[in-house]
């Protein structure tokens, strides 16, 4: 027996699979990380109909809860679901390991490379988780919502918007968004070994792009409310 | 003549791996500006001696950056404030009269403290022990122009061998991570046509044995090619992730089982 | 003591074939039976540990450094030679041999060369399939460059970190090996006795440098290769670590220590800022392909920047005193060359002992950007040093202590006066002669490790039974141990004031003056009474403060002066009685009218091995009579 298969065999003894190693781990939450963006994008961009009028969104709206006989928004739902919880298992495991890397800190680290961003993707992070909790209960199940009317989703929109903490939370949640998304999608291109010299300005630039547009649009909807431009 | 200048030092003494440490604050006077950063120690432990106090321990060895020995976080920077350079080749000119220095050790769990400012950094050798190696015993392997390797292969190949194992970039991430260095490695061996048979179980013993030191793992900071003294790229890590997909996806057991020949 | 160096008879090409075929060996079966100490792990060390673990010996391997991938190999920046004539430039094994024997000035044994030279193409071929990144050239083939004291292009080499580069692949063999369990490593481990039964080596005493913690290992062959003993001058581009602990306390067991005054100046090291310095810094050799030597004619033109000296104001001297050679002369050529300009006052740089290394011609002709692909890492070490940017104004270069030719006396074999005590690398005195050519220590360290002790130490193996190793209550074994702990006793009681640096720094001035370049009988007289009133200093007024039983880097420095308080004493005696000048010794009384080394073959053409023979009492000179049957005996010429 080689070493190289004495110590798969070692490795696996150990449980380390795919899931269990850190590089493994790194690619569910990178993949889980597209998803969730690939949805945010897509829902920045379904939002827009906000800006046509009540019919535009409504219509809009119940597209998505019929489509596929209405089966459609199940299957969305699962795999939304499974992609947050994946992500959120991958990131709490990790950060808990990468905690436990480095038990004693140092007197004053002087960081020159990373970002704020970077360094705060577990809290931007936890932002957003709340933001989804919240952004649940008052635009789709309504609990939180002060006039909900589950036929009417673009005056659920406006009405919770006029109601300036709301606003103001969500606004703040975009910006986590914001920071969650700049590192992100840049960090996860790395993960999948989207490496180029030759490409990596435009990783950067790409991350730049869609977190200014996705961050930009979906922090207009509140303002637009509160503004009076969305009535 | 250059001016000589005066210090103050706040340095980590710990007795070894199972004393507590604690910073200690100690004047360095009379420093010349052509006087490395291990010298101007050198300076200060001699002091130390003549008064009969333990002088302050350190890693070092060649003294002019390969060997990766020397650590130390100087001011809150694995090596010291300069771009690409080991505390051994950092020089005195990069501060200036009056500064106030913290020295610190390499701060990781899978490195532990060992005395003052040195740490153990066995776990980086039974990384190598894993598979970073390409499984050739000595005998005569064919000729070494037998085998024609592109020069941008062989140069890529040697930039990542580059690597001195120094540490810094455990040292530098935020999550203490040794990703740097393992991949360091990785891209050595897997951009020659030498180290494509094992590329993959390579990739995966490595990563196993890197998690079972308890590293942490990359979330992409950076700080580590930002401290790394020999300028090892962070696409490295890139390419090792990579690598590592491709090995798990297409991984199947060895189906091998012995059996004599004839 | 006899000195039978066990060559074999026949035709030079065919020695080290017959050799091998004669060696007895080891049955498969029982070679796990037996057990190998390795002492040290840099090329010699890591490549032979990795090999006979290969081979299916039990083998334990030590090394002062926190990891065996630090060991000094890693600093060797310029190459590697080797006959492969793959430049058709007109080399082959027969003329590396040749140029060998001659760079040593003729005093190196020629089987050993010719054996050498032999086994330099497997090297290569061996690293390469261990993925050593050789430089290559845009066809894919490896690229060669030129070294000093060579004509032809045999240097392969990987950036400015060929040392690097060849180590890694000998660590990441050992390292497998390790991961096999077939070699039991131990980092942080301080060799300090060899255990020696009925004039048999038979073990090793050992210092955890981490807990103080003294033990015994037993084996049934044991390995030295532990470096050259070059930081006796102090300031030297050795590591700090490097010591001559190991092969010193093999020579009071018996070892016999061989050309102990053979050094290597290294004629590119940038030179001396201040007091504080505590290394030299070497600019590989490999950079005199390109730069070219000079100083100005006149001193008065020394103060001045460079820049501001015409071209019919330089003396490039090398090219003028040396021109089919020119900047290529041998190291001991250019060293004292070097030296000469400088003792007319026409050094240049604040100390005045420097010489100008130019890159200017060079930039010129190629383009910096192919000037910095060649030699950047080495550019960028200097401008980290010095502060100056090489591609703008020449470096500034001073000869310094690199090398030690000289060694604990081996056979043919590699096997010291006691034995069951091998000694590869560096570490023995074999291959170089007075003078070692560029590229050659790398060359050797490996020979030695991978293609030479392998199959010699199964002849010695073969000779003994198996499972016959004395056990570790032996009373040699508890002996030994009580001598490296009064030692460490002696040394931790003295109570001093003095740091162990300060004696290291006296005794460095001692033997850079008197034993240096240059050497003369009074220097070395008035040497030989100075450094025993160091060596008495040092066991009166040294301080070392902490514990013996605890991570002490200044005992580990206080062991290591010691013994180079005494080896530079031997090295002195050696200076002395070499009544001659040769390769890297030069006895001023023996020059050309020139200025040249004026060997004297009649009376000299031999290795001296010196027996120890008890504290107190006067060693003793062995001689070995060196043979010239293939390389006829002439003086060297550079011209
Ligand atoms: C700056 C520099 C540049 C060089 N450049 C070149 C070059 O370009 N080409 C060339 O051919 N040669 C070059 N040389 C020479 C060459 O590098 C060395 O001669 C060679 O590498 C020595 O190898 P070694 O294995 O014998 O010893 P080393 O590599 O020095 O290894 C010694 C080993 O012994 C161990 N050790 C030492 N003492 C003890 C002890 N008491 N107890 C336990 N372990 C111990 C050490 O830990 C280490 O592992 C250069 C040398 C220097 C200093
Ligand atoms: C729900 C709570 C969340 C937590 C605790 C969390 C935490 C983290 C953490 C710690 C990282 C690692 C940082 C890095 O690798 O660079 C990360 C990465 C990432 N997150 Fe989240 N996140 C959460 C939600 C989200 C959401 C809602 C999205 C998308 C809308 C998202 C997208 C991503 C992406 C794309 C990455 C990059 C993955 C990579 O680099 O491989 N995360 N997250
Ligand atoms: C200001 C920006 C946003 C606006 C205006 C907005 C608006 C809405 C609206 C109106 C709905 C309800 C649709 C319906 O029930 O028919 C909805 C659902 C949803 N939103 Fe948002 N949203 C915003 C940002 C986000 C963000 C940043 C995320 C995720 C990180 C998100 C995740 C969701 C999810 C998961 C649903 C439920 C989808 C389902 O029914 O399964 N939203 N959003
Ligand atoms: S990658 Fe860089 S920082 Fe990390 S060990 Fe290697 S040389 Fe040091
Ligand atoms: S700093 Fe750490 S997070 Fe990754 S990019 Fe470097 S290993
Ligand atoms: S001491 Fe060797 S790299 Fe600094």
């Amino acid at each position: 027996m080689s070493v190289a298969e004495q110590s798969i065999a070692g490795a696996e003894a150990r449980g380390h699979g795919f899931l269990a190693s850190s590089v493994g781990r790194k690619v569910v939450m990178a993949a889980t990380g597209v998803i969730l963006f690939g949805f945010v994008t897509v829902h920045m961009l379904g939002n827009l109909t906000s800006y046509m009028g009540a019919e535009a969104m409504n219509h809009y709206a119940q597209f998505l809860r019929t489509m596929v006989h209405g089966m459609g928004i199940w299957v969305f739902r699962a795999v939304l679901l499974t992609a947050v919880g994946l992500h959120i298992w991958a990131a709490t495991t990790l950060t808990l390991d990468n905690m436990a890397a480095r038990p004693v800190g140092y007197r004053n680290q002087q960081n020159v490379a990373s970002t704020w961003a970077s360094r705060t993707m577990r809290w931007s992070g936890v932002i957003l988780a709340a933001f989804i909790i919240y952004h649940l209960l008052h635009l789709t199940t309504g609990t939180v919502h002060p006039n909900f009317d589950h036929a009417n989703p673009y005056a659920n929109f406006v009405n919770g918007f006029k109601v300036p903490a709301a606003a103001g939370f969500y606004i703040v949640a975009q910006l986590c968004l914001g920071l969650h998304m700049w590192h992100g999608v840049w960090s996860c291109t790395q993960s999948f070994g989207l490496a180029h010299p030759r490409y990596n300005s435009l990783r950067r630039n790409f991350a730049t792009g869609l977190t200014v547009l996705v961050v930009g649009v979906n922090i207009s909807y509140p303002i637009a409310v509160l503004t009076g431009f969305i009535h | 003549m250059s001016k000589h200048f005066n210090l103050t030092l706040h340095v980590w003494r710990q007795k070894n791996a199972k004393c507590d440490g604690k910073f200690v604050e100690y004047p360095a006077e009379n420093i010349s500006p052509d006087m490395s950063f291990l010298e101007m120690l050198d300076v200060v432990n001699e002091g130390l001696i003549r008064k009969g106090e333990e002088p302050i321990a350190f890693d070092h060895d060649c003294r002019e950056g390969i060997c990766g020995t020397c650590s130390m976080v100087i001011n809150g920077r694995p090596h010291g404030p300069r771009e690409r350079t080991t505390t051994c080749q950092l020089h005195m000119r990069s501060f200036k009269d009056g500064d106030s220095i913290t020295l610190e050790p390499w701060r990781a769990e899978a490195f532990p403290v060992i005395k003052d400012l040195m740490v153990d950094r066995g776990a980086f050798d039974r990384i190598i022990a894993a598979g970073g190696f390409i499984s050739v015993p000595t005998g005569s392997p064919q000729d070494a122009n037998a085998l024609p390797i592109p020069k941008e292969s062989a140069d890529l190949s040697m930039d990542a061998a580059a690597c001195i194992g120094c540490g810094a970039c455990v040292a530098a991430c935020p999550n203490a991570s040794a990703m740097l260095f393992v991949s360091a490695k990785i891209s050595h061996l897997g951009h020659l046509p030498q180290g494509q048979p094992e590329r993959y179980l390579r990739v995966r013993d490595m990563i196993a044995q890197m998690d079972a030191e308890e590293f942490g793992t990359c979330t992409n900071h950076g700080e580590c090619e930002a401290a790394c003294p020999k300028g090892i790229k962070m696409e490295n890590i890139a390419r090792m992730n990579r690598d590592f997909i491709k090995a798990s996806l297409t991984y199947r057991p060895a189906t091998t089982s012995g059996g004599g020949a004839g | 003591m006899e000195l039978k160096s066990k060559i074999p008879d026949g035709p030079i090409d065919k020695k080290w074939e017959k050799h091998k075929f004669d060696l007895k060996l080891v049955n498969p079966a029982n070679k796990r039976k037996y057990k190998v100490l390795v002492v040290g792990s840099g090329l010699a060390g890591g490549a032979a540990a990795a090999s006979m673990a290969e081979l299916g010996y039990e083998v334990e391997c030590f090394c002062y450094q926190d990891s065996p991938r630090r060991a000094h190999s890693i600093a060797a920046q310029g190459g590697i030679n080797a006959a492969k004539n793959y430049q058709n430039d007109g080399d082959s094994v027969y003329r590396l041999f040749y140029d060998t024997v001659k760079g040593g000035d003729f005093r190196a044994r020629e089987a050993n060369v010719h054996r050498l030279a032999e086994v330099s193409n497997n090297i290569i071929d061996q690293c390469v399939a261990q993925g050593v990144p050789f430089a290559r050239e845009y066809g894919g083939l490896l690229d060669n460059r030129s070294f000093g004291g060579a004509q032809v292009s045999r240097t392969f080499y990987a950036r400015g970190q060929t040392g690097q580069q060849l180590l890694i692949g000998a660590y990441q063999a050992l390292e497998r090996q390790i991961g096999l369990g077939k070699v039991k490593m131990f980092p942080r481990h301080e060799m300090l006795e060899v255990i020696v039964v009925d004039g048999v080596a038979k073990g090793i005493v050992v210092r955890d440098m981490v807990t103080g913690e003294v033990t015994s290992h037993v084996a049934d062959a044991v390995c030295l290769a532990t470096g050259g003993y070059g930081n006796v001058f102090y300031l030297s581009t050795n590591a700090k670590g490097c010591n001559g602990t190991a092969v010193w306390r093999a020579y009071k067991k018996g070892a016999a220590f061989a050309n102990p005054c053979f050094t290597q100046i290294h004629p590119t090291c940038i030179p001396v800022t201040g007091d504080h310095q505590s290394k030299l810094t070497l600019m590989s050799e490999s950079l005199r392909n390109d730069g070219r030597i000079w100083v100005p004619k006149r001193k008065e033109d020394c103060g001045k920047p460079a820049s501001e000296i015409p071209e019919e104001d330089r003396d490039y001297y090398l090219e003028r005193k040396y021109p089919s050679y020119g900047n290529l002369a041998p190291r001991d050529v250019s060293s004292r060359a070097a030296k000469q300009v400088c003792d007319e006052g026409r050094g240049v740089g604040p100390t005045r002992l420097g010489v100008y290394l130019d890159f200017s011609d060079a930039i010129n002709r190629l383009g910096a950007a192919k000037i910095e692909e060649k030699y950047g890492n080495l550019f960028e070490m200097y401008e980290r040093i010095t502060d100056e940017n090489p591609y703008k104004t020449p470096m500034r270069i001073f000869p310094a202590s690199h090398y030690t030719m000289g060694g604990l006396w081996v056979d043919y074999n590699l096997m010291s006066t006691i034995p069951g005590l091998f000694v590869l690398g560096e570490a023995n005195f074999s291959d170089h002669g007075a003078n070692r050519l560029g590229a050659s220590a790398l060359m050797q360290g490996l020979a030695d490790g991978y293609f030479v002790i392998p199959y010699t130490i199964g002849g010695y193996l073969a000779g003994i039974k198996p499972g016959t190793r004395i056990k570790a209550d032996d009373p040699a074994v508890k002996a030994a141990e009580q001598a490296v702990n009064d030692r460490t006793d002696k040394l931790m009681s003295i109570g001093g004031k003095e740091t162990p640096t300060h004696f290291h720094r006296e005794l460095g001035k001692v033997m850079w003056e008197m034993c240096g370049m240059g050497r003369n009988e009074a220097g070395l007289k008035k040497a030989l009474e100075l450094i025993p009133q160091i060596r008495e200093e040092f066991w009166k007024n040294l301080r070392i403060p902490g514990s013996g039983n605890d991570l002490n880097q200044s005992l580990e420095a206080a062991g290591r002066v010691a013994d180079f308080l005494e080896i530079g004493e031997l090295m002195c005696l050696d200076a002395l009685e070499r009544r001659e000048s040769c390769g890297g010794h030069f006895r001023e009384e023996w020059q050309t009218e020139e200025g040249e080394a004026l060997r004297d073959d009649e009376n000299f053409a031999h290795v001296a091995a010196w027996e120890y023979k008890g504290e107190g009492q006067a060693p003793v000179r062995h001689t070995e009579q060196l043979t010239f049957e293939n390389v006829h005996l002439a003086t060297r010429s550079y011209k």
